[in-house]
């Protein structure tokens, strides 16, 4: 077993400010949350890859919390390379995105916190990296 | 693929109670199953020394099953401890069904409780948390609330629509003295309600309640002589497709798609048959994705389709008669609930709310976030 550790390597991944997620070699599928086999298939053969860091908006949804706490948005987003994953949207728009829309993936790491993949929405006619 | 041989009609729900309804203070879970287990068993004229299999989930106890037949003082020969969320209770049915046909067991009681409003801490979280949301503290509603907005966009469905569910819920819990809210409630209200996780307002979310449910199964031949209207389980089936919602394979559609058509097949029944449905309202969405599933519209259809209280009171398709998870009841786990109002209805004792001339219910359980569904088709003895 070469990935013993899924979800630690994507975390060391993450410190480095890399959007890491593996890809089956066999049968060139992109998986994303870490895993140590292909789902579906059970193949063995994962190995990481960059992410585009490219997605669209799935769904969202704004969170609202009780007392003075501030709302907050969660989102699923589709990866260009086809996983869908849960994520905060950051910047402008961010609490009302259109579904479809155009994101790119940060990582953000608050002080004193874990790194966090979060994605900021593309502006229209912004040109694709 | 070997043919699926499900024991249609050889089992029943002999024995049904709830118990604890709303606030039961100073009772722990545990005292509120194993008190609803014996109301069922008084209503079937069963005591504790008859249960040698015995089904249960409880919010706080992972090896309830251990627990509760210690609390009893009973060493069944089957215990099980099914946990896919609340939908677990229908699994748990289907299972005994395959256990009483099999005589591996008698008497099969399934029971549950919770006393998730009035107990002085808070459950802890189920074990096994995603590593990969937990950062982005999706709660429940929040997983709920980005189904339906998907479905907004994929098929129009409206925030009005969505309310319609709540209303006709409402319009139910009226019509039940059991139920824990009562009161007016327009689509108005549901839209202007504090809004929890976008686009759900806290009345498209389920009550948070104590509560407790239970039933007791035998196999055929014997129900008959246990109760004059017993229910006959005639087809069931779960299915799963995901634990977190990120990995639902499409949010518009449940694995109520799989179990749906898959118990309709073991009951030899198409849902144009069925005459009353209990469904797993957690949140409005769950009662307008579940119809599209099990087959009641087709798929997109289900906002239109709860248009002008269709499903309320007086409407053309009864559902959620108690007034379901949104009205009546919802300690957590809320699967079991839909079992005993599909009982009540077949046996015509559910009052002011009884539906006319029920011989097919279905009962439908969800679990997780969407994660885990379950169906049972109950019917009366012309259904045999």
């Amino acid at each position: 077993m070469n990935q013993p550790n899924p979800e630690a390597e994507f975390r060391a991944f993450l410190a480095e400010n890399r959007f890491m997620i593996q890809r089956s070699r066999s049968s060139g599928r992109h998986v994303f949350y870490p895993r140590i086999a292909e789902p579906g298939t059970g193949a063995r053969d994962l190995e990481w890859v960059e992410a585009s860091g490219a997605g669209t908006v799935h769904s969202f949804t704004v969170v609202t919390q009780r007392g003075d706490a501030p709302d907050y948005n969660i989102a699923l987003v589709d990866l260009a390379e086809g996983p869908r994953l849960m994520t905060r949207l950051v910047g402008p728009g961010a609490d009302t995105p259109g579904i479809g829309q155009a994101v790119r993936a940060e990582i953000e790491t608050p002080e004193g916190g874990d790194p966090l993949l979060v994605f900021r929405l593309v502006a229209e006619g912004e040109a694709e990296q | 693929m070997t043919e699926a041989r499900f024991p249609r009609g050889r089992a029943a729900m002999v024995g049904w109670a709830t118990h604890g309804m709303g606030e039961a203070p100073g009772q722990s879970s545990m005292d509120l199953a194993a008190g609803a287990g014996l109301l069922a068993l008084d209503s079937a004229g069963l005591t504790l020394a008859d249960v040698d299999a015995l089904y249960v989930a409880l919010p706080d106890d992972m090896l309830s099953g251990l627990s509760l037949a210690e609390y009893y003082g009973i060493h069944p020969k089957v215990t099980g401890n099914n946990r896919t969320g609340g939908s677990a209770f229908l699994s748990h049915a289907i299972e005994a069904a395959l256990a009483l046909d099999a005589g591996l067991c008698d008497v099969a009681l399934i029971t549950y409780g919770s006393n998730t409003r009035t107990n002085t801490r808070r459950y802890p979280a189920p074990p096994g948390e995603s590593p990969y949301e937990t950062a982005y503290r999706p709660n429940l509603p929040a997983s709920y609330a980005l189904a339906a907005r998907r479905h907004m966009h994929e098929f129009g469905t409206t925030r009005e629509q969505l309310a319609e569910v709540a209303v006709a819920a409402r319009k139910w819990a009226n019509l039940n003295p059991d139920a824990y809210k009562r009161g007016d409630l327009s689509i108005d209200d549901v839209i202007s309600a504090p809004m929890v996780a976008s686009p759900l307002t806290v009345r498209d979310c389920c009550l948070v309640t104590d509560g407790a449910a239970a039933v007791v199964m035998t196999r055929a031949d014997r129900a008959r002589d246990l109760r004059d209207a017993p229910a006959y389980l005639l087809g069931g089936a779960a299915a799963t497709t995901h634990r977190y919602i990120a990995a639902m394979p499409d949010l518009t559609v449940t694995a109520a798609a799989q179990s749906g058509p898959r118990a309709f097949a073991h009951a030899g029944l198409a849902p144009s048959d069925v005459d009353v449905l209990q469904l797993y309202d957690a949140f409005t969405i769950n009662v307008i994705l579940f119809l599209e599933d099990l087959g009641f519209c087709p798929k997109g259809e289900g906002g239109r389709f709860v248009e002008g209280g269709a499903i309320a009171p007086g409407g053309t398709l009864p559902v959620n008669t108690n007034g379901g998870g949104l009205s009546c009841v919802h300690p957590g786990m809320y699967g079991l609930f839909t079992m005993v109002e599909a009982c009540r209805q077949i046996a015509g004792e559910a009052g002011d709310r009884q539906v006319d001339d029920v011989n097919v219910a279905l009962s439908h359980g969800n679990g997780g976030v969407l994660s885990s569904q379950a169906t049972l088709l109950l019917g009366s003895a012309a259904t045999l």
